[in-house]
């Protein structure tokens, strides 16, 4: 982890490791931790840690990991999570609650039920996707501090 | 209802937090899928799963969720534990199936919620 506590917000910058299923959710972890500190609201802290936690077991189920930046401002939370993995062909699809592609060995994990983007949406005020074909994904959140 | 009422109801042995058996729990979530937990919980304070990975324990970290209920005699690996142990979070093991610790858990005045 990178910590950048420079204006306007402190920036956090994590590598998600690709195929290390054990580790999923470090990220997220240490986001909930940092954002307890910093005395943010349990219900702010509960739909970030949610959010990236989700889109961090994506990366690793269908990204070979990538990189998450966190940048926390007075207004608000941003978490910009980035892959180079195959993108995704039908967003529209993709958002559908149920709807998946992950491998049958992902669902014997306890994920790839179809819940991971739609929980994501739900669980933040703000989510744009950027994918591109081959190129990778780009993900794009934010949770409101007021 | 305390962790230790739901120990005792379970048969259920401590793999972890055995220090804090006197945490108040007022309801319950039961899922094998980490997604549906993540998407349905709502504030619930104990996790029934027959799932028994890593990542229940970090489920649990991200709902502040307090107990885990291993069901189906699963055991939590050293991993598990050891994460467990850090956050605090207690790991109770059973050889109820899911259904019968539900059963229990629900006639002892432990509800769940609807969605």
């Amino acid at each position: 982890m990178d910590v950048q506590s420079s204006t306007p917000g402190v920036v956090l910058k994590y590598v998600v490791s690709p195929n290390d299923f054990t580790r999923a959710g470090e990220a997220s972890s240490n986001v909930k931790n940092i954002l307890k500190q910093m005395g943010i609201s349990p219900d702010v802290i509960r739909k970030v840690s949610i959010a990236m936690y989700e889109g961090e077991i994506n990366m690793v189920i269908h990204a070979n990991g990538g990189d998450i930046t966190v940048t926390i401002t007075p207004e608000k939370i941003e978490m910009v999570l980035r892959d180079d993995g195959p993108g995704i062909p039908d967003v529209e699809k993709a958002m559908q609650a149920g709807y998946s592609t992950a491998p049958e060995q992902v669902r014997s994990l306890g994920f790839g039920a179809g819940m991971g983007l739609p929980n994501m949406k739900n669980y933040t005020d703000e989510m744009k996707i950027d994918t591109v074909l081959g190129v990778g994904t780009t993900v794009t959140m934010s949770v409101y501090i007021s | 209802m305390t962790v230790k009422d739901i120990q005792s109801a379970l048969k259920a042995t401590v793999s972890s937090g055995s220090e804090y058996l006197d945490t108040e729990i007022t309801s319950a979530f039961a899922s094998d899928m980490m997604s549906e937990v993540l998407a349905f919980s709502r504030g619930q304070s104990v996790l029934i799963t027959g799932l028994c990975n890593p990542q229940v324990i970090r489920t649990a970290e991200m709902l502040d969720i307090s107990c885990i209920v291993l069901i189906r005699g699963k055991e939590a690996n050293e991993e598990m534990i050891r994460m467990a142990e850090a956050r605090n979070v207690v790991i109770l093991q059973t050889r109820y199936i899911m259904f019968s610790a539900c059963g229990i858990l629900y006639n002892l005045g432990l509800d769940g919620g609807i969605i």
